[in-house]
């Protein structure tokens, strides 16, 4: 008996040190980037170009690589969404529901979830060189809505499936068809999913640097079309790193603070969100 | 009327038609990519293209061997490093943790999965490769800190969410019943846990652990900071490593302007998602027979 007690006790104070392990790893992130960013952050961080002679410790700030970044996500989420929002909807039990086809479809995008972003990087690349462009917004864009869109597929066929079939047979009741029920009852019962969805994809796309390295390339300028170059923050973050001037290095610091940041009141946003518009979901 | 059945049957089609797309999309990237790499396949037969040491793009040679184990080796120690906690945490979270526990420790852990990439990288070059250099030069060993370990640790730290979410979630879907009736009949929780819910969950963790497998394998930006590279198979934890993914990242300009040697970095990416799909289709079709048999939720 004595024996299986020490077991137990063992066993449970593995478990809380692994737990605090886990959770320790997480702090070590969050604690390495505030101190060693914070110090490096300053004002024409965020609102300058990169003057001349920036990459050798010369004056200037990541202006370009904030706005390359929301340019390059909200691009992609927006083309992810026009892409996810539809495949979700048709997942309903109404259309393929649980057929071979929508089986196979979530089958398929769970596979594509694993697919790693460098490969869509590439296959933006070919993409790219199909259209005969070069690395450019659009590039990043294309390699990026790939990237977001299983994650959002997914993310809101969990959602959609949620909604009570009670509430749709209401509205079939009343002649709707399964179109208008979609549009105007699942879509409205769905919406806190949908935007927490929309905003989960927006900051895996944001924090993805692999897929837009060859796809978006890097400028010091702001992008004036679709077909200019275009900055961004992982890839500020990876390059200024690289150099070998600890004025630089610090900047690099600084701007993963941005982008974590960035990161964080999209994942805080979204759970605000999700709280406020829940007051329209029936229960 | 027939309006309204028109605009129903217009906006399905338009959803069936994005829906194949997507579908496809996997089957899509493998075409371009296969198609791309032709060119170097044409040219050397595959089993020379895998398994010969020699990468020398310039006179002709690609032997993507060397790539290939170092993205085996890193991700081998993540694996072994990330497994045992992985798994201690998630029952801790699924059998032991009181709720509120669990409340504050998965909210943390989903963050954790959204935090990107060259983040994890910057922890690496600031902490763990000090920390592993500092670690190996006490045992007499003179590397300077970039080699498969920290490589192993950075990527360890980056698929505890994946391991941990799954296999939490599978934990948690083994029927009470099972676990009440071996603690009726004496069982401590442990006992529990170790004889009656390990068995009952063991495919469903095996899953969560292959699709982190997948993760670890084709993670680029962290592990291109942290590991060397250096186009040599390692033979230990301590030498520098050059993975596939690193590869491609590192050499992508020469994509543009030497067609046989881009011709041989979309290989590179071919073999990564045939890898990763032939593990991840694999862990899905576990994951789905368990949600059959049990029933999430």
């Amino acid at each position: 008996m004595d024996r299986r007690k020490l077991e137990e006790d063992f066993c449970r104070g593995l478990m809380i040190a692994a737990t605090f392990v886990v959770g320790g790893s997480l702090f070590a992130v969050f604690s390495v980037v505030i101190l060693k960013g914070a110090p490096a952050l300053s004002l024409s961080m965020i609102t300058e170009l990169p003057q001349g002679g920036y990459y050798l410790g010369g004056e200037g700030g990541i202006l370009n690589a904030i706005v390359g970044s929301l340019y390059l996500g909200l691009g992609a989420t927006a083309l992810a969404l026009v892409l996810a929002l539809p495949v979700a909807l048709f997942l309903q039990k109404e259309y393929i529901g649980n057929s071979r086809l929508g089986r196979l479809t979530r089958l398929s995008l769970d596979v594509l979830w694993g697919v790693p972003s460098i490969v869509y990087g590439a296959f933006g690349f070919i993409i790219m060189v199909y259209l005969g462009i070069r690395a450019c917004l659009l590039g990043g864009i294309i390699a990026l809505t790939l990237l977001e869109l299983p994650i959002m597929i997914r993310a809101m066929d969990e959602v959609v499936r949620m909604v009570p079939q009670e509430l749709k047979e209401a509205s079939y009741a009343m002649g709707a068809t399964r179109l208008e029920t979609t549009m105007r009852v699942v879509c409205r019962q769905a919406l806190p999913g949908l935007l927490t969805a929309l905003l989960l994809a927006f900051g895996r796309g944001i924090g993805d640097a692999a897929s837009i390295l060859f796809t978006a390339g890097y400028t010091d300028r702001l992008p004036h079309s679709l077909f200019d170059p275009v900055a961004s923050l992982p890839l500020a973050v990876f390059f200024q790193i690289g150099t070998p001037f600890p004025e630089v290095q610090q900047r690099a610091y600084a701007s993963a603070l941005i982008l974590l940041l960035l990161v964080l009141i999209l994942s805080v946003a979204s759970r605000l969100l999700t709280r406020k518009f829940n007051k329209y979901v029936v229960r | 009327m027939r309006f309204r059945r028109l605009k129903d049957l217009v906006a399905s089609r338009f959803m069936l038609a994005a829906t194949i797309f997507s579908a496809l999309l996997v089957v899509l990237i493998a075409a371009g990519l296969l198609q791309k790499s032709s060119l170097v396949l044409a040219m050397k037969p595959l089993t020379q293209l895998l398994f010969s040491s020699s990468w020398h793009p310039l006179s002709g040679e690609f032997g993507l061997y060397p790539f290939i184990m170092g993205t085996f080796w890193v991700t081998g120690v993540a694996m072994l490093i990330a497994i045992p906690l992985c798994l201690l945490v998630s029952i801790y979270l699924a059998e032991y943790a009181p709720s509120r526990t669990r409340g504050v420790v998965k909210p943390l852990i989903d963050l954790l999965a959204g935090i990107p990439s060259v983040v994890y990288g910057l922890l690496g070059v600031l902490i763990i490769v000090p920390f592993v250099k500092n670690i190996a030069s006490f045992f007499g060993s003179t590397t300077n800190g970039y080699n498969v370990l920290s490589g192993g640790i950075i990527l360890a730290i980056m698929v505890f969410p994946v391991i941990i979410s799954i296999s939490e979630e599978v934990i948690r879907t083994v029927p009470q019943g099972m676990r009440e009736t071996s603690l009726a009949l004496g069982a401590t929780r442990w006992q529990a846990t170790k004889l009656v819910v390990r068995r009952a969950a063991l495919p469903g963790i095996i899953a969560a652990i292959v699709l982190g497998f997948s993760r670890a394998f084709g993670e680029t930006m962290a592990v291109l900071m942290v590991v060397g590279n250096v186009a040599k198979v390692p033979s230990s934890v301590l030498d520098p490593a050059y993975p596939l993914t690193a590869l491609i990242a590192n050499n992508y300009g020469e994509m543009m302007s030497i067609p046989l040697y881009g011709s041989a970095l979309l290989l590179a990416a071919l073999v990564l998602l045939v890898v990763v799909f032939l593990f991840s289709l694999g862990a899905r079709l576990i994951l789905i027979r368990v949600e059959r048999s049990y029933g999430i939720g």
